[in-house]
C-alpha cells in the first residue's frame, strides 16, 4: 500500500523493535478503550443522548495510543473533530469525556464543547478543533512557547490528510521550521476527507513530501501498526527534545466508519474496506502478544468485557449527572 | 509630565511589560529591523536590541499561521503582543481569532485562557487606498470573548495597552495610522487604565457626540467651534468598544437630549448602529432629536484625496451632524442605501 520516496523512512514492520511486554500490553488497552468508546456513538444517537455532530475514529486507534504513550505526561497534543482516541489516550477520564457529549454538567466543557470541542487540559490535552487545520498554529505557538520558556516538552499536533490542503499548514510548518521548534506534526492519513480522497486532493504523491517543502524530513508509517506508531514518535519526540525541530510523521490508517454517524458511505468502493479491515490495527496487536505469549486469549477476552465495563460504568455515572443550569450558558466567556 | 508621540507611548509601554513579566513577547512582519529599528510605525522601536531575537520576532508573511501560534502560545502560558500590519490584514486571520481564541475559553467550559494581545491600526491616512485604510473594529464587537481597544491619546495608548497585555483574555487592539506621530502628554509612571471606563474629554449641555480617535480630534475641534454658535457639545470618548461604558454615554444624552455617533467605519451596520440602538432604547424619553451618525459613506476607500474626502467624515461633516441634530433634523452621510 505504501509509495516508498527518496528521503522517506518507511518502518513497515516494527515488530523486531524493543519494547517491553508490558508497554505492549497498555498500547492494546489504550487501543481497545478508544474502539469501546466510540463504538458506543450509534447507541447513543439512537437513544438521543447526543446531538450535533460525533466523528468515530474507529480504525484509527493505533495512531492515537501509539502517539501518545510514546509522550511524557507534560507534552501537550492538539486534536481533530475526530479526537476521542487522542483524548483517551493521552489520560483523559472516561466519565467526563462521556458526561461531555451527554451534555452534562460534569463534562470537560461543563456542556458547551461536545464531541467537537472535547478538551482536558489537565492532561495537557489542548482541544478538539472544529475546524480543520485549525490547530497547526495552536500546536506550533505552544511549541514556541515552551521554547522561550526553556522547557523540553514537546508538542503533538494530530491532523487528517485533508487537512494538509490548509494553508495554515505551510504557514506554521514553515515558522515551526525557522525557529527550530519542539512539535511532532502527525498526519493520521486515513484515506478519507469526508468523501474527498488523498489521490484526488494531494498533489503530492507521498504525503511526507509536503512537509519537505518547508525543509522538515518526514517518516512515513503503518499508521495500522501501534508498534510503528509509537517508536516512529518516541523518535521524533526525542529528536524534538533535543533540539532538532520540528518533525512530521505520515502514519497510514482507515477511517472505517463514515464521516460522523449516519454517513451511508456512497463513495466508499467496499472491496477497499474489506482489505483494510483486514489490518484493524486491534487484533492485530492481539495476535502478536497472544502468539508472543504475552497474553492468553482468556487474558485478551478478559481485557475487552473489563474495557467494555469501564466505558459503560462511564455512561451510567456521566448519565446520571445533571444537565448544567441554563443559567451557565452566562458562564466561561472571560477569565 | 513629558510629552511623546502615541507610537513612543505604546513602545514605553510595551518595553515597560517585557521587563516587568518575562512571559511577554512580539512579533510580527518587520517588528525588529524595519525603518529606524522596528515596525513600520516604530512602535516596536529598539526591543530587538533590548530583549533579543527570542522575545522580538520578525515573522514571515503569514498572518494566519502567526495569530494562530500567538493563541497557542497564550494557551500554554506565554503573554504575546501580536502586530498584524494594517487592520485590513484581520480578514487574514479571521479563523484564529474568531473561531479559536475567542472561543477557548467558552467552548472548553472555564479550562483555557488566552491572554492573546492583537495590535494593529485603523484608517484611512490619506492615499493609501481600499486595502490599507478600512476600520473593521465593528467585525469585533460582534464576536463574543474578544475585547476591542480603540486609543486615541498617547497616555490612553499606553495605559491601555499595559492593561491588554495583563488581560488574561484575547484583546484587539487597534491603534490608528494618523495618530502615531501624535503628541500629547504621558505620565513618569504608566498606570495601567481599566477597560469599560469612557472619558467625558469636553463638557457640554446641549448635544452628547460619542467618537473615537480621529473622528474624536475632529468632533473636539468640532465642538469648540460651534461654541460660536452656541451649541454646547460633551464629547465622550469611549476608549474601549468591548467592553463598553455605555452609562457614561446615557447618562450624558438624559441630560443633553440629543445624541451623535461618529465613526470612521462604514456607516452601515457600523458601531454606531448599535450605540445608538441602545440609546434610543434606554433613554428613548429624553432624546428630543432623532440620533445622528457621522460615519464613513458605504463605499470602499478611494484613492485619489479629493475621492477619499467623500468616503471619510471631515471637520465640516461632523459640524453638519451637530447642526443637524440641534435642529432635530436627520442627518447621514453613509449614501448607499441598504437596499441597493
Amino acid at each position: 500500500m505504501q509509495t516508498i520516496q527518496k528521503g522517506v523512512t518507511v518502518v513497515k514492520d516494527s515488530k523486531q523493535n524493543k519494547r517491553d511486554n508490558e508497554l505492549e500490553v497498555r498500547l492494546l488497552r489504550t487501543m481497545m478503550l478508544a474502539r469501546a468508546f466510540d463504538s458506543n456513538l450509534p447507541t447513543l444517537y439512537n437513544k438521543g443522548l447526543i446531538q450535533g455532530s460525533s466523528h468515530s475514529a474507529i480504525g484509527q486507534e493505533a495512531v492515537a495510543a501509539g502517539a501518545c504513550l510514546a509522550l511524557r505526561p507534560e507534552d501537550y497534543v492538539t486534536s481533530t473533530h475526530r479526537g476521542h482516541g487522542h483524548t483517551i489516550a493521552k489520560g483523559a477520564d472516561l466519565t467526563r469525556m462521556t458526561a461531555e457529549l451527554l451534555g452534562r454538567e460534569t463534562g470537560f466543557c461543563r456542556g458547551k464543547g461536545g464531541s467537537m470541542h472535547i478538551a482536558d487540559f489537565s492532561v495537557n490535552m489542548l482541544g478538539a478543533n472544529g475546524i480543520v487545520g485549525g490547530n497547526f498554529g495552536i500546536a506550533a505557538g505552544a511549541a514556541l512557547s515552551l521554547k522561550l520558556r526553556g522547557s523540553d516538552a514537546v508538542v503533538l499536533s494530530f491532523f487528517g490528510e485533508g487537512a494538509l490542503n490548509a494553508g495554515t499548514f505551510l504557514e506554521t510548518a514553515n515558522m515551526a521550521k525557522i525557529w527550530n521548534l519542539p512539535v511532532i506534526f502527525l498526519c493520521e492519513n486515513n484515506h478519507f476527507a469526508m468523501s474527498a480522497r488523498p489521490e484526488d486532493m494531494l498533489a503530492v504523491k507521498a504525503i511526507v513530501d509536503r512537509a519537505g517543502a518547508v525543509g522538515i524530513s518526514g517518516v512515513e508509517i503503518d499508521g495500522m501498526d501501534v508498534g510503528a506508531v509509537f517508536d516512529a514518535v518516541q523518535a521524533a519526540a526525542a529528536r524534538a527534545r533535543a533540539g532538532e525541530g520540528p518533525q512530521f510523521i505520515a502514519a497510514e490508517c482507515y477511517r472505517f466508519e463514515g464521516h460522523f454517524s449516519g454517513d451511508t458511505m456512497a463513495y466508499r468502493d467496499s472491496a477497499e474496506a474489506d482489505l483494510w479491515l483486514e489490518r484493524d490495527p486491534i487484533p492485530r496487536q492481539i495476535q502478536f502478544l497472544v502468539s508472543a505469549g504475552v497474553l492468553t486469549t482468556e487474558a485478551v477476552t478478559l481485557m475487552e468485557s473489563e474495557v467494555k465495563a469501564l466505558v459503560d460504568e462511564a455512561l451510567v455515572q456521566a448519565s446520571a449527572a445533571p444537565f448544567p443550569d441554563p443559567q451557565q450558558a452566562w458562564e466561561d466567556l472571560y477569565a | 509630565m513629558p510629552e511623546m508621540t502615541y507610537s513612543a507611548a505604546l513602545n514605553r509601554a510595551l518595553r515597560e511589560e517585557m521587563n516587568r513579566d518575562p512571559n511577554v513577547f512580539v512579533m510580527g512582519e518587520d517588528i525588529g529591523v524595519w525603518g529606524d529599528g522596528g515596525g513600520v510605525f516604530s512602535v516596536t522601536k529598539g526591543l530587538l536590541d533590548e530583549f533579543g531575537s527570542h522575545r522580538v520576532l520578525d515573522t514571515p508573511i503569514s498572518e494566519e499561521g502567526f495569530v494562530s501560534m500567538g493563541v497557542g502560545a497564550a494557551l500554554v502560558g506565554s503573554r504575546p503582543v501580536v502586530e498584524v500590519m494594517y487592520s485590513d490584514f484581520l480578514t487574514l486571520v479571521m479563523d484564529p481569532l474568531v473561531n479559536q481564541a475567542a472561543k477557548m475559553r467558552y467552548m472548553f467550559g472555564g479550562q483555557a485562557k488566552v491572554p492573546l494581545v492583537v495590535r494593529t491600526n485603523l484608517g484611512a491616512a490619506g492615499g493609501k487606498a481600499a486595502q490599507h485604510s478600512q476600520s473593521f473594529e465593528t467585525w469585533f464587537m460582534h464576536v463574543p470573548g474578544i475585547k476591542v481597544v480603540v486609543p486615541t491619546t498617547p497616555a490612553d495608548a499606553a495605559g491601555l495597552l499595559k492593561t491588554a497585555i495583563r488581560d488574561d483574555n484575547p484583546v484587539l487592539f487597534l491603534e490608528h495610522k494618523l495618530l502615531y506621530f501624535m503628541k500629547g502628554e504621558v505620565p513618569d509612571v504608566i498606570e495601567p487604565i481599566p477597560f469599560g471606563q469612557a472619558l467625558i474629554r469636553r463638557e457640554g449641555k446641549d448635544v452628547t457626540l460619542v467618537a473615537t480617535q480621529v473622528m474624536l480630534q475632529l468632533a473636539l475641534k468640532a465642538a469648540d467651534q460651534l461654541e460660536e454658535e452656541g451649541i454646547d457639545v460633551e464629547v465622550i470618548d469611549p476608549r474601549t468598544l468591548v467592553p463598553l461604558d455605555l452609562e457614561t454615554i446615557l447618562t450624558s444624552v438624559r441630560k443633553t437630549g440629543r445624541c451623535v455617533i461618529a465613526h470612521e467605519a462604514v456607516e452601515r451596520a457600523g458601531w454606531a448602529a448599535e450605540i445608538g440602538f441602545e440609546v434610543s432604547l434606554q433613554a428613548f424619553d429624553y432624546l428630543d432629536a432623532p440620533i445622528v451618525r457621522v460615519c464613513s459613506a458605504n463605499l470602499p476607500v478611494p484613492y485619489t484625496k479629493d475621492l477619499e474626502a467623500v468616503v471619510i467624515p471631515n471637520l465640516n461633516d461632523i459640524k453638519d451632524g451637530i447642526r443637524a441634530v440641534y435642529q432635530g433634523k436627520q442627518y447621514s452621510r453613509g449614501g448607499r442605501a441598504i437596499n441597493e
